[in-house]
């Protein structure tokens, strides 16, 4: 294995140490971003931000989230569609109550909320490990969908039950709301995944990221050598909640306008990010873009190739597409248990030694 | 206090129900460390599997031109079981040996949507009443005399499961398979050493629990009808599974009874005051509780951890 480029010499700790430690990776990132903020907009139409871009985006910050509490700190939760519900109510709260708040500090403060209740909900992470907490996390996931349906405060006793996006305004340009133009939704959303996602990448080789991925390998030797699993475990956690906040929050707010607990935040949504984390590969903040676009386009391209290139009813193609899609998520994890994130890395090993493969 | 002992008794009896699915997963989970999600959707192809072989309107009877009797088509779903738990080891785990937990977890649920999409795709997906001649409706005898609502088709779950118990147990302790199925349980490579071959005890396991789900199939489809909330089921016998550890058949059945219980309580005494329709998370605040001072769960086995 190397793990560095030939000819590309380090002289100090910091240059070793950077984010980006290859330099074609980072032309690469540098590119995609410009790319993404500054071509991609110039091309969007109304479908494409709603079903491709804004989805992809939405997606992958709650992957992001999901990553950092099952593939970095090794703590498997089920309850992502619950959290994601606190989330999006938190945002429908904040903006109903106080609607002259930027709508970027609501959804930070939809983030910190929903790190709270992840917090509350991961204490029992202490006590229970691997498939019970996995299953103990789900307790949150029925709670809080059902907390939501219940309590009429959570959404202004609307008589449907369903909550909307008011629309709000940040520096004079409309995000939310029915009127919003589809490329300011998608710049304010990739604006918040790029944020995110830089935070996540730097959090995650720190010295939280450290304990969280010894925590993960084992955590009585992590324990024994003065890790606090407290402190790590409700530490991932509250980060990965805060993500998954974020991501709910865009989730109703930028990208639905609308939704309802019981079919927008049902487990199955927590089922999607975990399949987005697994196939996207565990502990790579990479794969979870990955991940999110696998799981964004394949049911999008299987719908399209059925309905409109084999002219199947649409009730058909969805049975043949839950299938196909269930069958596409065997075959990756017998091919690359590892994910996409570990196909990336290969190629890259390839690459490096092309064309002298030995 | 009649009333609280009907909410007891139906209590019990749904617990059952929850129980035979949860038996499925705790068998699959002994011998190969797999948590199998698909255990619900289990339940809900061979329910489709055995409406198509028995119905007058299943692909059987267009096929043939007439369906099969209730007996043989419960052997013949069974076949169908079998083949299904041998295509699963044969394409799916074989492939997967010695990956980690979460691995094969989501593999089981790539597994259940292949399954769900296929089973529909086949079958069709609206509902289909499901009539093998089961008894129905409530028990006369304690109606009349202690105005109790008893359905005998719980009643007769509760004693199917009763029976099942039995027969799974005789055959884990007194067969030579089930002697073989103890040894992988408690470790992979020692069986393999002593020439236990992995493969075909995994085909057994997984017909075995197909032969569990059968029998779940048959119970909730005779109840409401063989639906895709059938394959749902499989979340409500998670909590019961959780209660009594993963690995115990006693716990399954203790667990199912608990929940089944305590969610009737909870839902007709402590519903009304907060909002009700609990019955959705009550099982996992419950098991939620009860993991808080046994982590294993009631009957799990004591999780050792060593560095």
């Amino acid at each position: 294995m190397f793990y560095r480029e030939a000819g590309q010499f380090k002289t100090s700790y910091r240059a070793d140490e950077a984010t980006f430690p290859i330099l074609q990776d980072k032309i690469f990132v540098y590119a995609f971003l410009a790319v993404a903020f500054l071509v991609v907009p110039f091309f969007i139409t109304d479908y494409s931000a709603n079903a491709i871009l804004v989805h992809f985006l939405v997606y992958a910050l709650a992957a992001i989230g999901l990553n950092i509490l099952t593939g970095y700190c090794g703590q498997v939760s089920l309850g992502t569609g619950g959290f994601m519900a606190v989330g999006a109510y938190a945002t429908y709260k904040l903006s109903t109550e106080f609607p002259g708040l930027n709508l970027i500090v609501i959804v930070l403060l939809s983030g910190g909320i929903t790190a709270f209740v992840g917090v509350m909900f991961g204490l029992p992470s202490l006590r229970i490990k691997g498939f019970y907490l996995a299953v103990a996390t789900l307790a949150a996931q029925f709670f809080l969908v059902w907390l939501f349906n219940k309590v009429g405060w959570f959404f202004n006793y609307s008589p449907t039950g369903m909550i909307v996006a008011p629309p709000r305004e940040v520096f004079g340009f409309l995000i939310t709301g029915p009127e919003a133009s589809p490329v300011v939704r998608y710049l304010f959303c990739l604006s918040i995944v790029t944020v995110a996602a830089i935070v996540a990448k730097n959090l995650v080789r720190g010295r939280l990221g450290r304990n969280w991925m010894a925590i993960r390998d084992m955590d009585i030797a992590a324990e024994l050598i003065g890790i606090r699993p407290l402190q790590a475990k409700l530490s991932a956690f509250a980060v990965s909640s805060f993500y998954i906040g974020m991501a709910g929050s865009l989730y109703f707010a930028v990208w639905l306008g609308s939704a309802e607990p019981t079919e927008a935040f049902d487990i199955f949504q927590s089922f999607f990010v975990l399949f987005i984390v697994i196939i996207g590969g565990l502990g790579s903040i990479l794969g979870s873009f990955l991940g999110a676009a696998f799981m964004v386009l394949v049911p999008i391209t299987l719908k399209t190739i059925m309905v409109d290139g084999f002219g199947f009813a649409v009730g058909a193609a969805k049975h043949v597409e839950v299938m196909t899609l269930g069958a596409l998520i065997i075959f990756f994890l017998i091919v690359e248990p590892h994910g996409l994130a570990r196909l990336w890395a290969i190629l890259k090993e390839k690459l490096r030694r092309w064309p002298f493969p030995y | 206090m009649l009333f609280f002992l009907e909410t007891v008794i139906t209590g019990l009896l749904a617990g059952v129900m929850y129980s035979l699915v949860a038996l499925g997963f705790v068998l699959i989970f002994k011998a190969s460390g797999v948590f199998n999600f698909a255990q619900g959707v289990f339940a809900l192809f061979a329910g489709l599997a055995l409406y198509d072989f028995i119905a007058e309107g299943g692909w059987f009877h267009d096929l043939f031109g007439f369906v099969l009797p209730v007996w043989l088509g419960i052997i013949a779903t069974m076949g169908v079981m079998v083949i299904v738990a041998w295509l699963v080891e044969r394409l799916v785990l074989r492939h997967l040996v010695n990956q980690e937990p979460i691995i094969l977890f989501m593999a089981t649920i790539g597994l259940a949507y292949f399954m769900e999409g296929l089973g529909d795709t086949l079958f069709g997906s609206d509902v289909k009443p499901l009539n093998i001649g089961l008894p129905n409706g409530a028990v006369d005898f304690l109606l009349d005399n202690y105005n109790l609502y008893i359905e005998k088709l719980e009643i007769f779950a509760a004693v199917v499961a009763a029976i099942m118990v039995t027969v799974l147990a005789i055959f884990f302790q007194k067969t030579r398979i089930g002697r073989a199925l103890r040894a992988v349980a408690d470790d992979h490579q020692a069986a393999l050493s002593v020439g236990i071959s992995l493969r075909t005890i995994w085909v057994i396991v997984w017909s075995v629990s197909g032969f569990v789900a059968l029998v779940a199939g048959i119970m909730w489809g005779s109840k409401s009808g063989i639906q895709f909330s059938l394959s749902l089921i499989a979340l409500k016998a998670l909590p019961v599974l959780i209660l009594g550890g993963f690995t115990s058949v006693p716990g399954a059945i203790v667990g199912g009874l608990i929940i089944g219980v305590g969610e009737k309580v909870a839902e007709i005494y402590a519903g009304p005051f907060i909002g009700g329709a609990i019955e959705n998370w009550f099982a996992y605040m419950l098991a939620l509780a009860f993991l808080l001072f046994r982590p294993q769960g009631l009957f799990g086995e004591k999780i050792i951890e060593r560095v």
